[in-house]
């Protein structure tokens, strides 16, 4: 049924996503007033769904697979619509959508909240274009969509010093890795002649005498990928940056923004540098995947252990679920029989990751907006007054950690074990044992909010909104987190049949 | 489908009493948790298969339904009971209500909350003594700590905090090395088996479908994963020197908890070491039988001279449990069909007595907020009915005839007496048995100092007799012993078509 569209019609996310960041700015000119927040909210959220339920169709209906032909590839091969993209489009979309819901209550009393509704979902634009780049002047553009538009937001509450500072380190180091970002891609296209994905797989076949130009730029875009996913060691914007900016802000960028820098990793590292002409070149990069992979979980997970407040332990969290992710690129091998298992994993556990950590952070900003405070001592008791968002954040917690009964512990699991499948039994070793120091952190979360007492009586007094939007999220962001355990099975055979289609 | 029914409606039953307001919370959740009970009773009625699960035949109820595939594996909603999940199963849905009607009286904070997470561990208990599939026993068996936490970590005693964490880090840490081991037996089956049914993999194992893995050989592996197993379960079960846990967690458990916990949930790790370390590796345990039946033995001596040394009713029982607990791993280790059945009717026997104790001494501290053994006396004259059922109950511990603990001990000791699998076997039974008598030392003097005498407790209010629903639950209990007591057979004919096959699977020299 698709086939009878117009090809544009694969990129009907990204039109979404685009049309709907341009009627925020036609509604924030024709309703300038205090009230367009709400305006603002409904149009981005209807926008973001409709892009998410687009995206959706379009993966069910095939557009794309291997089945139904193959991928799309319009303009001149620039863009390349395949199974990949869509699922990713389809997390970015639903990551936006509940952050643009939960931030109609979050900015209630900001003095314009309207910009914030458009940069974030045209961040999002750029994400659903970054996910189907095929060039690398394409992904380096889709990239600079993401970025600028996040540094704004990270710096959005402008009075507050700490989103401003936060947002300022950002910047500098953004800027300085699309540099280096951007220095690999004119080496790779040196040493290959060209910036088609495709083209630059077969250059890398054949380099002659220039496998040293590739291999440095190769390192420089590696150096690029670890700082828009907050890996090591361009992790260090991460804990400032999320605990800085308002938190709707640093739900999206930790949720959304580093699944954007695992898409580019997963297409280049497939597409343009393949394992096996890679090593034959003599570019090892799974090597330094895995030392980076093995690396940023541990940095994380131990830096996340000794937190005191909760924002701060949730960024270095989310610097070790990069760890684990990466694992989907480091445990690739030539031919390796298990090569779209273990990418496919990474991506089911991004999809689930994009629930149940954007809802960890949009229950913060719950807090935030109660003015409870920011350390584990603060949300003592939180259970006895708002008992509903306090199990979803209990559901958020467990399901970071990886405990069975939710959708955390099949993503992570299957991801492991495509590991040791495709033998790279140590990365699954360091990932099991970063597991479990995670429960430590993460459990200390639950024991404040339901075994401990407030610390006075009138701690609790400070909840005396129940905010719609923030509380609509954060639920439905834990049913999905629940319900995507028994309905994990169409995931995770998506994400395979994405990643297969990439070798 | 029924088995799918009996879980949906508690988890179903679960959810609707955390929405509903407290007042009433106890009064639904106890109506409620009929239903499963009379499910349970329908399966059994309806029960004819004889066998074993695991071994092939012998599912009843079985419904296997495709959820994902990944790597060549496929994991299913497989459920199904046999001879041995049967009893277990009953014996949950048993328990589960009368714990709620003794949570009547002490809990008196965010009761909704409380029952509804009673009613939520109780689906994911079922959830563990159904599933045929490994992925989905596993979630069951994780999702039981979750409830267990808040439920000691809100509701518990003084300490409660410390207990809570303490339980869940042991668990989840041995839990973690269970998994590590079974997988392990995954990977090195390889190609052999395409699903993670249990079945499946024990018929791979029993074919001699292991491979090597990770450079180790076969046989090394399987013994590596016996072992990592075997440790994962006895943290649950738990066996001396891992029992660290269970007197904190009973301790600071309010009563209706410890019911379960000691009830039901130190049979998860019996269940589960029967059937993964003894149904599907039975020849590594049996080339372990010797340290296996040592730690047996001293689980039962050393518990019950720990619990000799207490001062708290609840610490006692709760020791007097990893006492009973070693019967049940010398029953397995002996490879008997008396011995496995003897093991598994324990489960059951145990469930009901410790349950009991736990519920007496409950109403008790009720009454006196005090379980320590030289604050009161005398308290026959008070309260004489629940005292006359604690010691009732008391007998049963010590092995009393005609009652359900005296009928699985028996069974224990005859089939462990002359077991061919395990070397020695008079001398260790001969020294388990020895246990009782220190058990009947124990409850015995405990027993006296409390109950009898002339009354003398410090308080300022008067001590009465127990509320008639505080009672009722220690008379249904009792009566229930005593007819298991009288008439094994209710439960042993089936245990024991389930437990042949294990027997069976077992190669004894000589």
């Amino acid at each position: 049924m698709v086939n009878t569209l117009p090809q544009l019609a694969a990129l009907l996310p990204v039109f979404l996503l685009a049309f709907t960041g341009l009627a925020l700015l036609l509604v924030d000119t024709v309703r300038p007033d205090a009230r367009s927040n709400t305006s603002m909210a409904v149009v981005g959220a209807l926008g973001s769904l409709s892009a998410l339920a687009a995206s959706v169709w379009l993966v069910v209906s095939g557009t794309g697979s291997v089945d139904t032909g193959g991928a799309i590839v319009l303009f001149a091969e620039a863009i390349k619509v395949d199974t990949m993209a869509l699922f990713f489009t389809a997390i970015f979309a639903s990551v936006t959508a509940l952050v643009v819901v939960a931030a109609h209550d979050y900015f209630h009393d900001h003095a314009s909240p309207g910009a914030f509704y458009s940069l974030v979902v045209f961040a999002a634009t750029g994400m659903a274009l970054l996910a189907a780049a095929n060039s690398l002047a394409v992904v380096f553009v889709a990239l600079e969509m993401v970025s600028l538009p996040s540094y704004v937001l990270v710096a959005y509450l402008k009075q507050d010093r700490g989103s401003v500072e936060a947002g300022m380190k950002y910047f500098l180091v953004g800027a300085l890795s699309s540099a280096i970002f951007l220095f690999g891609i004119s080496l790779v296209y040196a040493a290959t002649g060209s910036l088609l994905l495709s083209d630059v797989a077969e250059g890398i076949g054949s380099l002659d005498g220039l496998a040293g130009v590739a291999g440095i730029g190769i390192v420089m875009i590696v150096g690029g990928v670890a700082f828009k996913t907050a890996s090591v060691p361009f992790h260090f914007w991460a804990p400032e940056a999320y605990e800085g900016a308002p938190a709707p802000v640093s739900a999206f960028l930790s949720s959304a923004s580093k699944a954007a820098g695992f898409v580019v990793a997963f297409r280049l590292f497939t597409e343009a540098f393949p394992v096996g002409a890679s090593l034959t070149a003599g570019i090892d990069w799974v090597l330094a995947f895995g030392i980076l992979a093995a690396v940023t979980m541990t940095v994380g997970n131990f830096a996340a252990a000794v937190q005191e407040e909760v924002k701060r332990m949730l960024a270095y969290s989310s610097i070790g679920h990069a760890g684990y992710v990466l694992i989907g690129v480091a445990a690739l091998s030539a031919g390796g029989s298990a090569n779209d298992a273990v990418m496919g994993a990474a991506m089911a556990h991004l999809l689930v990751y994009g629930f149940m950590n954007t809802g960890a952070f949009l229950f913060v900003a719950m807090a935030e907006r109660w003015g409870v405070g920011r350390t584990f001592e603060d949300y003592a008791g939180l259970a006895r007054r708002a008992p509903v968002a306090s199990t979803a954040m209990a559901v958020f917690m467990f399901s970071l950690a990886g405990l069975p009964p939710f959708a955390g512990f099949f993503s992570k699991y299957f991801l492991f074990m495509g590991a040791i499948d495709n033998g790279f039994l140590w990365l699954a070793a360091v990932g099991a044992v970063n597991s479990v120091v995670s429960l430590y952190y993460y459990s200390r979360v639950v024991k404040a909010l339901w075994l401990d007492d407030p610390a006075s009586s009138s701690a609790l007094d400070a909840i005396d909104v129940r905010p719609t939007g923030l509380y609509a999220a954060v639920v439905f962001a834990a049913v999905a987190t629940v319900l995507l355990l028994p309905g994990f099975g169409s995931v995770i055979e998506t994400a395979e049949a994405a990643a297969s289609a990439l070798f | 489908m029924i088995i799918e029914a009996l879980i949906g409606v508690t988890f179903v039953a679960a959810l609707l009493v955390l929405l509903a307001p407290d007042e009433w919370a106890g009064r639904l959740a106890f109506a409620f948790s009929l239903l499963p009970f009379a499910g349970s009773l329908y399966l059994w009625s309806g029960f004819e298969s004889a066998g074993n699960a695991l071994t092939g035949e012998g599912i009843a109820y079985a419904t296997q339904i495709e959820w994902l595939e990944v790597g060549g594996r496929t994991v299913s909603w497989f459920v199904g009971v046999d001879g041995i999940s049967l009893p277990l199963v009953v014996l949950t849905t048993f328990l589960v209500p009368l714990a709620i009607v003794s949570a009547w009286t002490p809990i008196d904070s965010r009761q909704s909350q409380f029952y509804g997470l009673m009613l939520f561990m109780e689906a994911n208990l079922l959830g563990v003594f159904t599933a045929l599939d490994f992925f989905l026993w596993f979630v069951f068996w994780e999702a039981v700590l979750v409830p267990m936490y808040f439920l000691i970590g809100i509701w518990g005693g003084p300490r409660r905090k410390y207990a809570a964490i303490k339980f869940f880090v042991y668990t989840n840490a041995a839990s973690l090395l269970m998994f590590i081991g079974f997988m392990s037996l995954v990977f090195a089956l390889g190609d052999s088996v395409s699903s993670f049914a249990l079945p499946a993999i024990t018929g791979a194992i029993a074919d001699g479908g292991l491979g090597s893995f990770a450079g180790l050989a076969p046989e090394t592996l399987a013994l590596a994963a016996f072992l990592a197993m075997f440790l994962g379960f006895a943290v649950k079960v738990p066996i001396v020197p891992f029992h660290t846990w269970l007197p904190d967690a009973h301790v600071e458990a309010p009563t209706p908890v410890s019911v379960l916990l000691a009830g039901v949930l130190l049979k998860m790790g019996t269940y589960a070491l029967l059937r993964f370390n003894f149904t599907m590796l039975p020849d590594q345990a049996s080339a372990l039988a010797i340290p296996i039946a040592a730690i047996a033995v001293i689980s039962v001596i050393y518990g019950a001279m720990l619990a000799l040394a207490q001062k708290d009713l609840k610490r006692i029982v709760a020791y007097s449990s990893v006492s009973s607990m070693g019967y049940v791993i010398l029953g397995l280790i002996a490879f008997t069909e008396y011995g496995v059945g003897g093991a598994t009717f324990q489960m059951v026997a145990h469930g009901l007595i410790s349950g009991l104790m736990f519920m007496a001494v409950g109403v008790i501290y009720n009454a006196t907020h005090t379980r320590m053994v030289g604050d009161m006396s005398g308290m026959a004259d008070r309260m004489p009915v629940a005292v006359g059922i604690l010691v009732a109950g008391a007998f049963g511990y010590m092995g009393l005839p005609l009652m359900a603990g005296f009928a699985g001990e028996f069974f224990i000791f005859v089939g462990s007496f002359s077991a061919p699998a395990l070397p020695y076997a008079p001398i260790f039974t001969a020294l388990a048995m020895f246990g009782i008598v220190i058990v009947a030392g124990y409850l015995l003097s405990a027993m006296q100092s409390t109950l009898f005498g002339p009354f003398e407790l410090e308080t300022d209010y008067e001590v009465g007799p127990a509320p008639f629903h505080d009672v009722a639950p220690l008379v249904v209990l009792l009566a229930v012993i005593i007819v298991l007591g009288v008439a094994p057979d209710i439960f042993f004919e089936m245990i024991r078509d389930a437990a042949v096959p294990v027997v069976e699977g077992v190669t004894v020299d000589g």
